[in-house]
């Protein structure tokens, strides 16, 4: 149970997996926040759409992810870190998988680290493909890691 | 003698934000702070803030301070006096204060206590061992003075503090090797509890620290599982050998200067021990003393920094500042605070709340 | 130890300086808690209780509690974890209560 272990269940996280056709078009964001607490900045940081207005600030995120360009925006700006990207599309076999990164030293564009799930255990190796900075330049990175499909719904952390 | 009109006691959120909104009305605001520099707790907040854009909703806690406190000694109604410590409240209306080690006086109109709390302790055998440190501590270590407070940290409490801080310890290096809740449930919001799980530190819901060892330091915890009655479980005693251990077990209100005054206190469980009655507009029984922020009952930095702008704002008022605009600012300023108490993780606060008889009212 | 490669944070500090602890010389920076830049040094105990002998260090790091309570320059019940650092200071554990001397 989430409040009790800190790491979501396999039914919340199946409610906020997008259907397998829209996974088929592209990057869309993975939106694991399941906690209904004041906060809105997924919302009001996204410029394509794909958040829904907030009726009440305590409501959990409400997303038409047709509308996801896969930006990343909202990634560095949920102050949770709960925001994930998914791109099933890169080839046959592999996903990426974009992550908020907030520690030192950052991984090397290209170098093997270990994807950890989501109470860090190693689950397999993964390449880090692209280490961008989050768009507020507050210091946090988004990391997009390449990994095997079977996974693109596990790995959510790295061991640098 | 230093004079003011209102003065306010505490530079940290709440007190930031009460000296903005009384000076914007037109008042004359002296702000009090007994540290070298403005901000409070939020000069050690590293994570983003939740609520909303009006509460700086992405921003950095440390970011936020550096705002609010350049909009404050910039403004010309404001004057900051740093190094200074409320000591005491005369009936005359007089506050004594140490300023730079000096001895001085400041009388005034009206006054915003928004001093904020203090960490609460545990007692277990060798709780005082250097080494145990509350949790407000390490993160004054690591995030004010840039000093590693161990290589092996232990966490009591998965509150927001708790598991915040645990995250903090990872940023800086230091390893983590459980955190420890005697609940059967995280009480912080579950993504900062996710964001710890994910690297790797365990959370173990319903367990308590039992003793500490070490001689000159902490350098062993003995920890077990309890029951409901929160007695320890037999055959669940587990070590964990650590060179820190940090307590974070809620805050109490830091209070004495409301005591001295002779406002109507009350002792809230669910708001952290004793805190002033206070009407709407938060003032307390005492005419012309307000609270604000931490001080009036523990709840967030989001809803301090509110609290201190309904309360600058009313103190305003009462001076006869504002007036104009005042029902209407007071009533956007209560809907935002609402918004941020009214879903489910403010039950807490407003049941707290329900319990504080507004001053004058005889409490049933 | 300090903290050199924060992800999020710099440290402005003062000008790097020694004073004395209990004999023994110590660097640190100018300005910072005494406590911080003893801890920064490896030191833990601050002082030792008045009653059973018991080794204290600080509780609370902001000035509230007293647990760091050690004798500065001669004068005894100094907060060091706010008092701020200044070259040549001589700061010493202090047992129990401490002692003014007048």
């Amino acid at each position: 149970m989430l409040s009790r272990s800190g790491v979501p269940t396999k039914k919340q996280l199946e409610a906020v997996k997008p259907a397998p056709e829209r996974l088929a078009q592209g990057p869309v964001v993975i939106v694991e926040c399941f906690q209904e607490i004041p906060c809105d900045p997924c919302y009001t940081s996204c410029k394509s759409g794909c958040f829904l207005p907030f009726e009440d600030i305590n409501d959990l995120p409400r997303m038409d992810l047709d509308q996801c360009n896969g930006c990343g925006t909202c990634i560095g700006a949920c102050p949770g870190l709960a925001i994930f990207m998914v791109d099933e599309t890169y080839s046959e076999t592999e996903a990426l998988v974009t992550i908020p990164w907030e520690f030192r030293p950052l991984p090397v564009e290209g170098s093997e680290v270990t994807g950890l799930d989501r109470e860090g255990k190693a689950l397999i190796p993964v390449t880090v493909r692209k280490v961008r900075p989050s768009a507020r330049k507050n210091g946090a990175y988004l990391l997009t890691l390449v990994v095997p499909k079977e996974y693109a719904f596990e790995v959510r952390s790295i061991k640098n | 003698m230093y004079n003011t009109e209102i003065l306010v006691i505490g530079g940290g959120p709440a007190g930031l934000k009460a000296s903005l909104s009384a000076a914007e009305k037109g008042a004359l605001v002296t702000l009090v702070e007994r540290d070298g520099h403005l901000g409070g707790q939020l000069v050690k907040q590293t994570h983003m803030f939740f609520g909303s854009k009006a509460q700086y909703a992405s921003e950095r806690g440390f970011n936020i301070a550096t705002k609010l406190g350049g909009q404050v000694a910039a403004h010309p109604r404001i004057n900051v006096l740093k190094n200074a410590t409320a000591l005491g409240y005369y009936e005359d209306g007089v506050v004594s204060l140490e300023v730079e080690k000096r001895f001085e006086t400041i009388s005034f109109r009206a006054m915003i206590m928004a001093t904020g709390a203090q960490e609460n302790t545990l007692l277990f055998p060798n709780c005082e061992l250097p080494g145990i440190y509350g949790a407000g501590a390490v993160q004054t270590l690591m995030n004010v003075h840039g000093v590693v407070p161990g290589r092996r940290v232990a966490m009591v409490g998965a509150g927001n503090i708790g598991v915040i801080v645990s995250y903090q310890l990872l940023q800086a290096g230091v390893q983590v090797p459980a955190i420890i809740e005697a609940l059967p449930e995280i009480g912080a919001y579950h993504v900062h509890a996710s964001k710890v799980r994910r690297m790797g530190v365990p959370i173990y819901t319903s367990h308590t620290v039992l003793t500490a060892h070490g001689r000159e330091r902490v350098e062993k915890i003995t920890y077990a599982q309890i029951d409901q009655n929160r007695q320890p479980l037999p055959g669940t005693e587990r070590e964990l050998e650590v060179d820190v251990l940090c307590i974070a077990v809620g805050l109490t209100p830091l209070t004495e200067i409301l005591f001295q005054a002779g406002c109507r206190m009350d002792y809230i469980p669910e708001l952290g021990g004793h805190v002033p009655l206070r009407s709407d507009t938060f003032e307390t029984s005492v005419p012309g003393i307000f609270i604000a922020g931490d001080a009036g009952g523990i709840e967030e930095a989001s809803a301090a920094m509110v609290e201190g702008s309904i309360a600058g704002l009313c103190a305003a008022a009462k001076l006869g500042y504002g007036l104009d605009a005042y029902p209407g600012a007071l009533a956007a300023a209560r809907r935002e605070l609402d918004a941020l108490r009214n879903g489910p993780a403010g039950k807490h606060i407003r049941s707290g709340l329900e319990k504080l008889a507004a001053p004058g009212e005889v409490k049933g | 130890m300090r903290i050199y490669n924060h992800p999020l944070l710099e440290f402005k500090k003062g000008e790097a300086i020694t004073f004395q602890f209990d004999g023994e010389t110590i660097e640190g920076y100018r300005g910072e808690p005494i406590a911080a830049a003893l801890h920064a040094a490896g030191v833990r105990t601050l002082s030792h209780s008045r009653s059973y002998n018991r080794p204290r260090g600080f509780w609370c790091a902001i000035g509230n509690c007293s647990s760091c309570n050690m004798r500065v320059n001669g004068v005894p019940n100094v907060r060091t974890c706010v008092e701020p650092l200044q070259e040549g200071m001589i700061v010493e554990t202090q047992t129990g209560r401490g002692e003014l001397d007048v």
